[in-house]
């Protein structure tokens, strides 16, 4: 298989080409910007569109009216944009719209900067728009993951008609790194039975999400949820690393979890029994791979890039049976393998330990 | 007996939910005749707005999306591009295609998008209560101007259409009224060209319908009628206002 030296955001964009998606609509934002560049470049020659929209809510509207054709569709943005197109993704979520979305996190709020950040969290797994509804979230943390998850992002879309979002982040979108262009899996047999391409030889189809009905509505939601349940029950993904004998565990996705692979190295050569739980489905919220941790570790540090979102998922998924801390970086900055374990060991009062 | 007159078969059999005078339901029965006679109903896909023109979903015989309000022009164009072979239209409210959506309306234009786009102006929010829209006209009362539209406070009424003919890529822009039965058939004429440069490709189409809201204007069918005649006919300009070359030659 070819392995190439590529920019995250590129690499995005090679994913999806390759994943068999021939639509992109999106609009220019730093540092999301190289994934509408290079589709630009690469999706038309392979008989694909990309469209720049008048602005993200324009360009998330036309991947939901493009989704109702049962066309694979991205849209790629970075936070501000993201916030505008809640709207669009409450929409897609309603009528069940398979499509990927993308969101290099900058920091903020507001305008806020261009570095690396987690502040969209909360954004990405609850709900971020109005209503009642969940979005699958993926976050790679690596080049590697980019193309792996954007793969996936497409199939889990098609899988369970829902929107995915693959939650990335400055740092992983400007770094350079190689990547196994790997074959697209076997696509998943999905139902074409919703889709509206015009009502040739058969009963005419209406996508929409209006109901005045309250009795239609609770159907709705409940309907819903009942795909969110099943969702949450497969697909909870997450990886971990030095788990087994811990007694101390690391909690972070993205960036920060890679980062903390080297904390974890670090503080094992010292004597202390440190492992991670690194999240790869944000939603679902990998709660399963806590069970077998929750009376066996004193305790836990979230390290994210944000005031402390994550956390609070982690405290119900071990029912808050241990001390959670929180080490956090904020603004762009981005902390390093010394300083998360110096906080680890000042926390738990780590420092006498000897060194092996 | 010989049947002279029937529903549509642009239509379903869902009755018109719309009140006593007005004339969403005229000018669906127009869009819907237009479908059927340039033969592409089961070919098109039509995009709702919200508000009473969205009920329309129910009413056509093709294929549906309900868009965000605003929206439709958006979501029609995502239609449009994955299956450019297929007809597309919006139908959709002065304040949605002129206040909220005017982002898209605009850009449409601009791109030349090949889609088809009915503008149905009745100066106000209706299923909201009637509220002050882009077009309501001064002096007019409505639950948010109570005191009548102040165009130094509020701005104008605005043309939208004149404002859409300015740009490139739209290619035929016209506006027209259903108060009288010489109009519905110039409204039909209109409406079927625009269908009409979308199947030739030429570019964007955009048809302001001028229509009643009875209720929300608190008066009759046959005063709403007049009131449109006197008050809206002399503010909005009526007719084609933009033909190009190209159009010309269908």
């Amino acid at each position: 298989m070819e392995k190439v030296l590529m920019k995250g955001n590129e690499i995005i964009g090679e994913a999806a080409i390759r994943s068999g998606c021939k639509l992109f609509f999106g609009y220019p934002i730093t540092p999301s910007t190289e994934v509408v560049e290079y589709l630009s470049k690469h999706l038309p020659p392979k008989g694909g569109t990309v469209l720049q929209a008048e602005d993200e809510i324009g360009a998330i509207n036309m991947c939901y009216g493009a989704a109702c054709t049962g066309s694979r569709v991205l849209t790629a943005s970075s936070s501000p944009g993201v916030s505008l197109k809640q709207e669009g993704i409450s929409y897609s979520a309603a009528v069940e719209l398979p499509m990927v979305i993308v969101n290099v996190n900058r920091c903020g709020p507001g305008l806020g900067g261009l570095g690396p950040a987690q502040s969209d969290y909360f954004q990405s797994v609850k709900g971020g728009g109005h209503g009642d509804y969940r979005l699958i979230v993926l976050a790679p943390s690596t080049a590697q993951e980019l193309y792996d998850f954007t793969m996936q992002g497409f199939d889990l879309a098609d899988q369970y008609r829902n929107p995915v979002l693959i939650l990335t982040d400055g740092f992983l979108g400007q770094t350079m790194e190689p990547v196994v262009l790997k074959e697209r899996p076997e696509p998943p047999k999905v139902d074409r039975s919703w889709v509206v391409d015009g009502a040739k030889g058969r009963e005419k189809r209406i996508l929409a999400s209006y109901s005045l009905t309250n009795e239609i509505g609770e159907d709705n939601n409940l309907r819903w949820e009942k795909k969110y349940k099943n969702i949450q029950e497969k697909e909870q993904q997450w990886e971990e690393f030095h788990t087994e004998d811990a007694e101390y565990l690391l909690v972070s996705y993205g960036t920060t979890g890679r980062i903390c692979k080297s904390t974890v190295l670090n503080a094992r050569k010292k004597g202390i029994k440190l492992g991670l739980i690194r999240p790869i489905t944000l939603w679902p919220y990998p709660e399963k791979a806590f069970i077998p941790y929750k009376d066996k570790v004193k305790g836990i540090v979230t390290v994210e890039l944000n005031t402390g979102q994550m956390i609070e998922d982690v405290k119900l998924a071990v029912e808050c049976k241990m001390p959670v801390h929180l080490y956090r970086r904020q603004g762009g900055m981005l902390p390093n393998e010394h300083e998360i374990l110096d906080y680890v060991e000042d926390i738990f009062s780590l420092t006498a330990v000897e060194e092996v | 007996m010989e049947k002279i007159f029937a529903r549509s078969k642009g239509l379903t059999d869902v009755a018109f939910s719309f009140c006593p005078g007005c004339t969403h339901g005229t000018i669906m029965r127009l869009i819907a005749e237009v479908l059927e006679e340039l033969e592409i109903i089961e070919d098109t896909i039509g995009i709702s707005p919200v508000g009473c023109a969205g009920f329309c979903q129910n009413f056509f015989s093709c294929d549906f999306i309900g868009a965000p309000h605003g929206r439709a022009q958006a979501v029609g164009i995502g239609v449009k591009r994955a299956l450019p072979d297929r007809t597309v239209f919006t139908y959709q409210g002065d304040g949605d295609i002129a206040a909220i959506g005017t982002q898209h309306a605009i850009h449409a234009a601009a791109r030349g998008e090949k889609i088809t786009s009915i503008m149905v102006n009745n100066a106000i929010y209706g299923m909201t209560g009637g509220q002050m829209a882009p077009t309501t006209i001064e002096g007019m009362k409505t639950s948010t101007s109570p005191y009548g539209r102040d165009n130094i406070l509020d701005g104008a009424p605005m043309d939208f259409p004149k404002v859409i003919a300015n740009l490139e890529g739209a290619v035929y822009v016209a506006s027209v009224s259903v108060d009288s039965p010489k109009n519905i058939k110039k409204a039909k004429e209109a409406i079927k060209k625009a269908f009409k440069v979308q199947q030739a490709g030429l570019g964007f189409a955009l048809v302001s319908v001028l229509s009643t809201c009875p209720t929300n204007w608190g008066m009759t069918p046959v005063d709403s009628l007049n009131w449109l005649r006197e008050n809206m006919m002399p503010i909005y300009e009526m007719g084609e206002l933009k033909v190009t070359e190209e159009v010309e030659a269908l």
